[in-house]
């Protein structure tokens, strides 16, 4: 395995590896595979909740309100009486949603914009990095409770809040990589060959930092769950009938000695996600890193 | 040996000072959910404004008290003419304001009159409206002329809007409030705490508390921390009915339900688009089942209501079985008013557990006939400015807390826009009405008329829940009128 890396990592930066060496060596990598089996598992359900949840999200009970978890009710039923396991699988789809999209933003912005900053250099990169500075400042979930504040409270809003805070972090890391790159000889050949800025970020630097970018938007995409969470906790973001784990804490809070389970069920549901994504970032960048594996 | 003596000495001391601190204590740490904008009573709607002044730092010719009696205040007795147009009112000598200036009839000639003034910011004009002209004979005496008889106008002057201001100083009142009350303003953080302390010079009997601290605690869960940690000695208005259960079983504390002057109703645009329709609003009354929305907003706490009426008044009538819960009347009413699919609409919910928790029941409820239920969770201030003031909403959900309140369905201009000719001239018929049967007999036939109309969506009586330190005495158990009325109070051992 070490010898494997250190033999792949002294080719040259273009390609690593073939990809069915990449799927042995993630295999082999244990973060990676629970990482993955937990993102995994997020997935299928929230696959699932699109097609079929146990019970209605919106009809309530409220006769049959905060039972304890049974055959019937797996997770209970909360203070409406509606099924916890399904608000919980319906929680999952809205937060992938409302992350994906939001990195998906954050990335769509974020690294144009960073390439063009390294491509161009100058004031150009001067100004997009100093904007980024700007941006970069700022606490990300504050940003984002002032944007919901200002543009009102909604899954919209709260998308577009914490797609904005994820610019800068692609930006940067875009431009980091892309700078390196644009040093190396196959570029400086590609410039010679009489290509343009464009085609060579194209063709040569964003596959060249494609495995860093993927990494990091594994991270992002923990930390934009977190983030979706906290603003729905706050009464920002997801709003009723929607359910959310975030809101599923915040209406929880107050019933903690009534029925804790319902603090704990979405409670250990975030967990469980971030730690997973975070273990699939993990082993990602193992796999797909070539310095790491040098070092190794 | 002589050393241990002084240990013990020393040690015994400060055992009895203890002790005396905690037998000695005069100083109260209250709750509360709403913090009040400003603190001059005659110049603003909220709750919370009367929560804080009334009868601690404003006083009134009359005062409600905790039974919704009414009972004298800054005067000391008054004689009715026998036509019921003449109030001759004595009023208590040696009354000075906080701020050292005397308070005689020229005041209170003042303060009625600035209410009654066209340009009167005062929430309540209707209160001042039967009043033609106010005298002050003499320093001590003030009378008032009404232009037809009103029944209630001594329980009227008793309203926190009605309270007596000087000249000097109602201008600032809303930032330093200077009253004749037994206790005086003495600090606001906001968004925080305010603290009032015991007046010196009260005119009255001085009160036992030497100051009491407002504690603004919004959140529910905080509330909640805040009892049990003993961070506030009483939460007379506490906003999670969930916790209450398990304060109950807490030695420290003491849980005291009571009724308030809460109508809690699902508020409708009477000239919004879908609403103006008379068909849509029954068809919604159908379609709410108000006792799932008391289990599963207030836990149980609270009484059903079919029209705008405390139920523990004597002139209540039960309207609550008028529209049965019945989807297929309400999907045939609907059908009836053209909407068979029914349609999409807001409902602004302010933050009070009530409202959100109600709201997003109400929401459920609704969508099972169609109408499709945008929630729109507002601040209180932004509800004030949209809802209230502004009129930009289709159902909201709040509750009514001042005392015999169902005249605000006369006005001509209020944010329900119920707009019937019917029901103003009930509500005249009750101001000439001058014995307590025809009175009665006229607010059954406006209870009546109201649910007829199905203005509101009329869900339940608030109940008063109320939970504070078993060693406190003298709290109001009911809220008779919006006060936290703390001239009685005081700690026992």
């Amino acid at each position: 395995m070490a010898s494997d890396g250190a033999s792949d990592g002294a080719s040259d930066g273009a390609k690593e590896g073939g990809l069915g060496e990449v799927a042995a060596k993630a295999l082999g990598n244990r973060s990676f595979v629970i990482g993955g089996v937990l993102t995994g598992v997020l997935i299928v359900v929230a696959l699932v909740s699109l097609v079929w949840t146990p019970y209605s999200v919106i009809d309530m009970d409220i006769a049959g309100k905060l039972r304890v978890p049974s055959a019937a009710h797996w997770f209970g039923t909360d203070q409406f009486g509606r099924d916890v396991f399904s608000m919980m699988m319906v929680g999952a789809q809205n937060s992938i949603a409302v992350s994906l999209v939001a990195v998906g933003v954050g990335a769509g912005f974020g690294v144009p914009l960073g390439a063009l900053a390294a491509a161009r250099g100058g004031w150009l990169d001067e100004t997009v990095m100093r904007f980024n500075d700007f941006a970069f400042a700022f606490p990300a979930v504050l940003s984002a409770v002032m944007i919901t504040a200002l543009a009102g409270p909604g899954a919209v809003n709260s998308i577009i809040a914490i797609g904005i805070f994820n610019i800068p972090v692609f930006a940067r890391l875009t431009r980091g990589g892309a700078l390196a790159i644009w040093k190396r000889e196959f570029v400086m050949a590609a410039r010679v060959a009489g290509k343009n800025a464009v085609r060579i970020t194209v063709e040569h630097i964003l596959p060249n930092v494609a495995s860093i970018l993927i990494v990091q938007a594994t991270i992002q995409f923990a930390l934009a769950i977190l983030a979706e969470a906290g603003l729905s906790y706050l009464g920002l973001g997801t709003q009723p009938p929607q359910p959310s784990w975030g809101k599923m804490l915040n209406e929880a809070q107050t019933l903690m000695f009534l029925a804790p389970q319902l603090a704990i069920f979405p409670g250990v549901a975030i967990v469980l996600t971030v730690l997973g994504l975070n273990l699939l970032g993990d082993g990602l960048r193992d796999v797909l890193d070539p310095r790491l594996r040098r070092l190794r | 040996m002589r050393k241990l003596f002084y240990g013990l000495a020393a040690a015994a001391a400060l055992a009895t000072l203890a002790a005396q601190a905690e037998a000695a204590k005069d100083t109260i740490t209250l709750g509360m959910q709403l913090e009040p904008p400003h603190l001059d009573p005659t110049a603003g709607a909220a709750a919370a404004i009367d929560e804080v002044t009334y009868a601690n730092i404003f006083e009134g010719l009359t005062r409600i008290d905790q039974n919704g009696g009414v009972k004298p205040a800054l005067a000391e007795s008054w004689t009715i003419s026998d036509d019921g147009l003449v109030y001759t009112f004595k009023l208590h000598k040696g009354v000075k304001f906080h701020d050292g200036t005397d308070m005689d009839s020229a005041d209170v000639k003042f303060s009625l009159e600035r209410a009654m003034d066209e340009k009167s910011t005062n929430a309540q004009k209707g209160l001042f409206k039967p009043i033609s002209k106010v005298e002050a004979p003499d320093a001590s005496t003030v009378v008032v002329t009404l232009s037809q008889p009103t029944g209630r106008f001594l329980f009227n002057m008793g309203w926190g809007d009605a309270v007596v201001v000087a000249p000097e100083s109602a201008e600032g009142n809303k930032t330093n409030p200077v009253g004749t009350g037994p206790f005086k303003f003495k600090n606001w953080t906001k968004g925080d705490r305010l603290t009032i302390e015991r007046n010196p010079n009260y005119w009255g009997t001085a009160v036992k508390l030497k100051s009491a601290t407002f504690k603004f605690i919004s959140d529910p869960a905080a509330a909640t921390a805040a009892v049990l940690a003993g961070d506030v000695d009483a939460f007379p208005g506490f906003p999670a009915p969930e916790a209450l259960a398990q304060f109950k079983s807490d030695p420290r504390l003491k849980v005291v339900v009571g009724s308030t002057e809460g109508e809690t109703i699902l508020s409708t645009n009477n000239k919004s688009k879908y609403f103006s329709d008379v068909r849509v609003r029954r068809a919604m009354a159908h379609a709410i089942d108000r006792q799932a929305i008391i289990d599963g907003a207030m836990f149980g706490y609270g009484t059903p209501i079919g029209s705008h009426f405390a139920p523990h008044h004597p002139a209540y009538v039960d309207l609550t079985g008028m529209y049965p819960y019945d989807l297929a009347k309400a999907k045939a009413l609907l059908a009836e008013a053209g909407y068979p699919n029914g349609f999409k609409a807001r409902l602004h919910l302010p933050p009070p557990s009530y409202a959100r928790r109600g709201g997003e029941i109400i929401a459920a409820q609704l969508a099972k006939i169609g109408i499709q239920l945008e929630i729109i969770p507002v601040e209180w201030a932004q509800w004030l400015k949209a809802v209230f003031k502004g009129y930009d909403y289709d159902l909201t959900i709040v509750s009514h807390t001042e005392p015999m309140d169902i005249g605000i369905y006369a006005r001509d201009s209020y944010y329900f826009q119920y707009d019937s000719p019917e029901f103003k001239a009930l509500m005249k018929k009750l101001d000439m009405a001058t014995d307590e049967k025809t009175q009665y007999d006229i607010l059954r036939q406006a209870q009546r008329k109201l649910a007829e109309d199905a203005v509101n969506g009329f869900l339940f009586q608030l109940a008063k829940t109320g939970v504070w330190n078993a060693k406190l005495r003298g709290l109001w158990p009911n809220s008779p009128t919006q006060a936290n009325d703390l001239t009685g109070v005081y700690w026992v051992d």
